[in-house]
């Protein structure tokens, strides 16, 4: 979801022209090590933060690309005998979907600082957890001083009257629906996995149903609250940041009960440059490193330690905060793997109605 | 008498050259590849390649009790090889066969990939007892019948689930329940609303092409572009420039809101009002220009004569010009009822949750879900739909008569 944050054309674009051009050299040994990432503005800041302070300890050279996700991409890569891709940035839906067809290395953890560095999030059997964001809920401070403090306060269009932004499908919104009736993190999948769980759910959201307004692209949620057409939204943590720190909104979020998510590294299956590959993510897992993020993007990350070296204010602003990680519900995205076209179709029959 | 045979068939033959680069063109970018993506509608490509002796075994089963040992012995085999294939080509056939079957039986995404490692174990015994206990929902019918269902090269099921329906493990069709059902009345709102932008279209665009057809002739081109100037915009210009105007602060509602004529901001956007009077803005000289054409060439010394026969201007109107200027109002209310029938940027723009229409579900299997099978099937309705409405026109009033348009 975070790649359609930033420059998706673009990415598509230098993708396919790098897969183009590269696609004859990557039979040919000892080519640098290539990672790929979302691009525009992120992949701009892993830049200096990352690919060129690795490269100017004389490490060793690597290539940059941009891909805009999709285990497909990955599958054909593999397939195709032709990888030309090391390390790559993918969701955790990829992650997951990835390591059980065997399209990545395994893990290994003892090459770059060990599973105990991480934040438990972060560890997984195929990838390591490298940036996390949330599903938070946003408002507009400028409209409403006393703003929203849970999604129990989403729902009460009595206190808060206005129109309320949700991300169009089930997704996400049917976790918002059971923690605003009062459903504590840990048993929201659990009550999920039952038809009662889910009627519950569509119970809660039908409270709601005429004053949702609908958003599909990262980039909408932002305008909705600044056009004032809805009151408060569900939006990610880092388009609110943003638009604080660049377009001079001043949007609160409400940090009680946000729904997070990573982004990890894989390393391809059969990647000649697997050393080259563990040695960056052992650099790039430093926590003091790390810290080199969050001021230039608002994303959280996973080294423990890392938040020590942030200032208060960068901190403030991230997942990974203590204080707004208590009580944050994890994605599940076997969950949604399972019941997303099940859901779907209930989804968009429910709304539709 | 050789010439007098010959140059028919040579200028035949000419004609037939001059023509085929065309007809080669429209079928090499047209034909083919539509019906190429219509054909995947039908299409069983996943589960066959990874489940072969699975299905053979299920050939002959019934459908009505649980299969025995040696579908189960089949399935052990079948998963063994592909998991082994997948592990050294990554060709994630597993997966994607479990995708397949999972749009049929929620939970296949993640019981067929279990499964499939767990037999890649040696086990001892029956092959039926390790795979029931791997999971127990291998001994039901559904999993089975989601195979099958999914195992020839063509099935029904897209097209079957694109108006409601399903078939169970023996083959019977059965309506999907109804929190599920979903395609028949979004058909319904879709039909619906093309005829209300077209009837609207109708109201407003019949007034305006006979302005234009009897206006005085120095009038004309300033008309006629006042007509053509929105039609060469694009399309999604104009839907993004009514998102401004409508919005909670936008012009329209600023301009009320100065004129003190409303209390408040009206909820102008993202509801069906916004959407015709897109939809209407952007057919609207897809009405007038046929209806124009129609009126222009219209004998205006008949609806003078009916008059001076004595008839009142409204029965002449009635009676005499509305039936002459007919062949342009079907052309008219034709083009635009198809073309409404395929907006997607507009409702999805300024649209509610409640005002999509069938294209919408399109883009949403074609790019949202990866689902080929189930935008193809939905775009044959939509291809359904334009055929019958095309028939039930000729039909009634006949192809013949729109030639004067």
């Amino acid at each position: 979801m975070l790649r359609r944050g930033f420059g998706a054309m673009l990415a598509l674009g230098v993708g396919l022209l790098g897969t183009g051009l590269s696609g004859g050299a990557a039979q040919a040994q000892g080519r640098d090590l290539t990672i790929v990432s979302w691009g525009g503005a992120y992949q701009d800041a892993q830049r200096e933060v990352f690919f060129r302070p690795w490269q100017q300890q004389g490490n060793a050279r690597l290539l940059e690309e941009t891909w805009d996700g999709g285990v497909g991409v990955l599958r054909a890569k593999i397939q195709s005998g032709a990888n030309n891709w090391d390390l790559v940035q993918v969701e955790s839906e990829e992650l997951l979907l990835g390591c059980e067809e065997g399209l990545f290395e395994k893990m290994d953890y003892a090459a770059i600082g060990g599973r105990e560095h991480y934040i438990p999030e972060a560890v997984s059997e195929c990838g390591v957890g490298n940036i996390l964001y949330s599903f938070v809920l946003a408002y507009d401070r400028a409209r409403m001083a006393d703003g929203p403090r849970s999604w129990a306060d989403f729902f009460d269009t009595a206190k808060f009257p206005g129109k309320r932004g949700l991300r169009r499908g089930p997704k996400v919104t049917l976790e918002i629906a059971l923690l605003a009736d009062g459903v504590a993190p840990g048993e929201v999948y659990k009550l999920l996995g039952t038809s009662a769980g889910v009627d519950r759910a569509f119970r809660k959201l039908d409270t709601l149903k005429q004053d949702i307004i609908w958003w599909e692209r990262g980039s909408q949620p932002p305008q909705l609250l600044a056009s004032g057409e809805v009151a408060m939204t569900n939006a990610y943590n880092g388009r609110i940041s943003a638009a604080n720190q660049n377009d001079g909104r001043n949007f609160g979020i409400a940090w009680s009960g946000n729904v997070f998510t990573l982004d990890s590294w894989v390393i391809m299956k059969g990647s000649p440059n697997k050393a080259a590959a563990l040695d960056f993510l052992k650099f790039v897992g430093q926590p003091n490193v790390q810290a080199g993020l969050p001021p230039r993007i608002p994303y959280g990350v996973t080294a423990k330690g890392a938040n020590a070296n942030l200032a208060p204010a960068v901190l403030a602003n991230l997942p990974t905060a203590p204080e707004n990680a208590e009580g944050a519900l994890q994605l599940n995205d076997q969950f949604w793997l399972d019941n997303l076209d099940k859901l779907n179709q209930r989804f968009n029959n429910w709304v539709s109605r | 008498m050789a010439q007098g045979t010959n140059a028919p068939l040579k200028a035949r033959l000419a004609a037939a050259a001059l023509v085929a680069p065309l007809l080669l063109f429209l079928l090499g970018v047209f034909v083919l590849p539509i019906g190429a993506f219509l054909f995947r509608a039908v299409q069983e490509g996943e589960v066959a390649p990874v489940l072969p002796r699975t299905l053979a075994a299920l050939s002959a089963w019934d459908g009505t009790a649980p299969p025995g040992e040696p579908a189960f012995a089949a399935l052990v085999e079948d998963l063994r090889e592909a998991r082994a294939r997948d592990q050294q080509a990554g060709g994630g056939g597993i997966a994607r066969a479990a995708a397949r079957l999972n749009a049929d039986l929620p939970g296949f995404r993640s019981l067929l990939p279990m499964t499939a490692r767990r037999v890649a174990q040696p086990f001892e015994g029956e092959a039926r007892a390790a795979v029931l206990a791997i999971s127990e929902e291998w001994g039901g019918i559904a999993p089975w019948g989601a195979i099958r269902r999914a195992g020839g090269p063509v099935s029904d099921f897209n097209l079957l689930a694109v108006l409601d329906l399903k078939r169970d493990a023996t083959g019977s069709l059965a309506t999907a329940p109804p929190d599920e059902a979903i395609f028949r009345a979004i058909l319904w709102r879709t039909l619906w609303m093309g005829l209300l932008a077209t009837l609207i279209c109708l109201g407003v665009g019949y007034p305006l092409a006979w302005l234009i057809a009897t206006a005085p002739p120095r009038a004309v081109p300033w008309l006629m572009a006042g007509v053509l100037l929105p039609f060469w915009t694009s399309l999604i210009v104009r839907t993004a420039a009514w998102m401004v105007l409508l919005q909670r602060e936008g012009v329209v509602n600023a301009a009320l809101g100065a004129l003190q004529l409303t209390s408040g901001p009206l909820p102008l956007l993202f509801n069906r009002g916004a959407v015709l009077l897109a939809m209407v803005h952007i057919l609207l000289p897809f009405m007038v220009l046929p209806i124009y054409a129609s009126l222009k060439s219209l004998d205006w010394r008949l609806p003078r004569a009916a008059v001076s026969l004595g008839a009142a201007p409204a029965l002449a109107f009635w009676r005499v010009t509305l039936p002459l200027s007919l062949p342009g109002v079907g052309a008219g209310c034709l083009l635009v009822f198809i073309q409404a029938l395929g907006f997607y940027v507009t409702p999805a723009l300024l649209g509610g949750a409640n005002d999509q229409m069938l294209p919408y579900f399109v883009a949403f299997y074609a790019s949202r879900t990866v689902n080929w099978g189930m935008a193809a099937a939905l775009s044959c309705l939509i291809l359904a739909a334009v055929a019958v409405i095309l028939a039930v026109y000729g039909r009634l009033v006949g192809f013949s008569r729109m030639r004067a348009a």
